[in-house]
């Protein structure tokens, strides 16, 4: 069992240890910034918090010394000439009977650095980062340099390649609202996940996009959104333009993805080729944004359940944790410790985690609760904390 | 010599500036900032977007004079004068 969870949180980072059986947080660290991702690299034990300063500017944070000491990396970074269509959110004098104009382009600049993931045991040093404005980068020498996936920034989906000149195709990328605090109105990579058995093949999923495959190491992307709805639209199935919250991967059965997107809770036992909607609104289970995967089973899998989606908030003011063993044909609600009146909490994308039969998950509200029976039975291990943006298992 | 001053913020990132009289050689304030760079390494990356210009939340002056081109940081600041970073107030 996992001894140790990290948050992120909008004041810092905050590391806490189970200790003879009782989980006891440590002083923050990173106090007064903004932490939207932190984790630890089960590989040589590095932590990485990816700070999200408001002042001065997304970067990462490195402690190879268990969090005793951090270090700034800076060199998540836009080569020159990396560009992209620029969009905008619809103002209230917005015209749909205007002409369409010519793309307006910008240049590129991390606002956030939204999620991170670490490569396999065969390629030590390899690690993924996920950006805001919807940028995969990579390292192969445990951070201290990156580099932009060009074919995945350069995918016809969103205009082609940019660095040579103008588009040769439409952007079909939507904004996600997590990129108007920056300003700006551009998607973003908030999913990683590696196919244990093959780490050339790899899912990421951005807002709003949906989710995109590569079976070669990042040299060609497909999407992979066969099955998604996007409810709110006119068309309700397009190739492009979903709005997953989070994707999930089995790790002993890789085909077995998870998404909890906008429009449901959806399941893929094919390597995300086919998606199938699996929510159970009756029960609650529709709208949140974290989802979780069994390490083993890939019919098994856990979400936290919102009310959708202009309130976000717990479902009639009780927190609960839902669970299918089943691949979504039927769902257990389980609130055993969980706070069921006057309850507000949200469970942002990276709030919920799973190793064994350890499951977390933390609110914005502050509140960090643990399970030691796969969801069953709750214990919360902390109160008063700052919002919290991100849970992990180390 | 120019002067830089800049809120006491940025010295929990590089303590190495604080009590001291920052002087680097007038010109472009790009190149201002590149020299405070030389003398804390990252101190430009927070200042600065990988494009070298200068962040949303953060403003500069030169003297009391707020610089106007954020993106090439073209403004001059005078061999007498002095360059201020801090923090645009833009939120709660």
């Amino acid at each position: 069992m996992s001894n140790l969870i990290m948050l992120g949180t909008r004041k810092g980072t905050v590391i806490i240890d189970r200790i003879n059986g009782t989980w006891q947080a440590r002083a923050i660290n990173h106090p007064g910034i903004p932490v939207c991702y932190a984790a630890r690299d089960p590989r040589d034990g590095t932590m990485w918090a990816s700070l999200d300063h408001g002042h001065w500017g997304p970067k990462l944070s490195r402690s190879r010394d268990g969090g005793i000491t951090w270090e700034d990396v800076l060199t998540v970074n836009y080569p020159d000439g990396a560009r992209y269509i620029a969009q905008v959110l619809p103002t209230p004098d917005f015209d749909p009977e205007a002409p369409v104009g010519e793309p307006s382009y910008a240049d590129a600049t991390v606002y956030k650095i939204w999620n991170l993931a670490f490569g396999s045991d065969e390629q030590p040093g390899r690690i993924y980062a996920g950006t805001i404005p919807g940028g995969l980068f990579i390292s192969d020498d445990g951070g201290d340099s990156w580099e932009l996936n060009r074919p995945l920034w350069n995918h016809e989906s969103r205009g082609g390649d940019l660095f040579a000149g103008d588009a040769s195709s439409d952007n079909q990328w939507g904004g996600t609202p997590a990129s108007i605090d920056y300003g700006v109105f551009e998607p973003g990579i908030h999913s990683i996940s590696i196919d244990t058995r093959n780490p050339d093949h790899i899912h990421v999923a951005a807002s709003s996009a949906g989710v995109i495959e590569t079976s070669d190491g990042g040299k060609t992307w497909l999407g992979r959104n066969c099955g998604m709805t996007n409810d709110y639209m006119p068309n309700p199935e397009p190739e492009w333009g979903h709005d997953p919250h989070f994707i999930a991967r089995c790790k002993g059965q890789p085909d077995h993805l998870w998404q909890q997107n906008h429009c449901g809770v959806f399941y893929s036992a094919d390597g995300a080729k086919q998606w199938k909607k699996v929510s159970m609104p009756d029960m609650g289970v529709h709208f949140g944004f974290p989802i979780a995967a069994d390490d083993k089973d890939g019919r098994t899998a856990w979400v936290v359940p919102a009310v959708a989606d202009s309130e976000r908030m717990a479902i009639d003011g009780g927190l609960f944790v839902a669970r299918t063993t089943d691949g979504g044909e039927s769902w257990q609600t389980f609130r055993d410790g969980l706070p069921q009146q006057n309850a507000y909490d949200i469970v942002l994308r990276h709030g919920l985690d799973v190793a064994g039969d350890a499951v977390c998950f933390a609110s914005t509200t502050g509140n960090v609760y643990v399970s030691e029976d796969r969801g069953e039975h709750w214990q919360c291990i902390a109160n008063n904390l700052p919002p919290v943006y991100s849970v992990r298992f180390a | 010599m120019a002067s830089v001053e800049m809120t006491r913020h940025l010295f929990r990132f590089f303590p190495q500036l604080q009590d001291q009289k920052i002087t680097v050689p007038g010109g472009s304030v790009a190149n201002v900032i590149h020299a405070v760079e030389s003398m804390a390494p990252g101190f430009s990356h927070y200042i600065l977007d990988e494009r070298g210009a200068l962040r949303r939340h953060v403003n500069l002056s030169i003297n009391d004079s707020i610089v106007i081109d954020r993106k090439t940081l073209s403004d001059r600041v005078p061999e007498d004068g002095t360059l201020f970073i801090f923090q645009a107030l833009s939120g709660g």
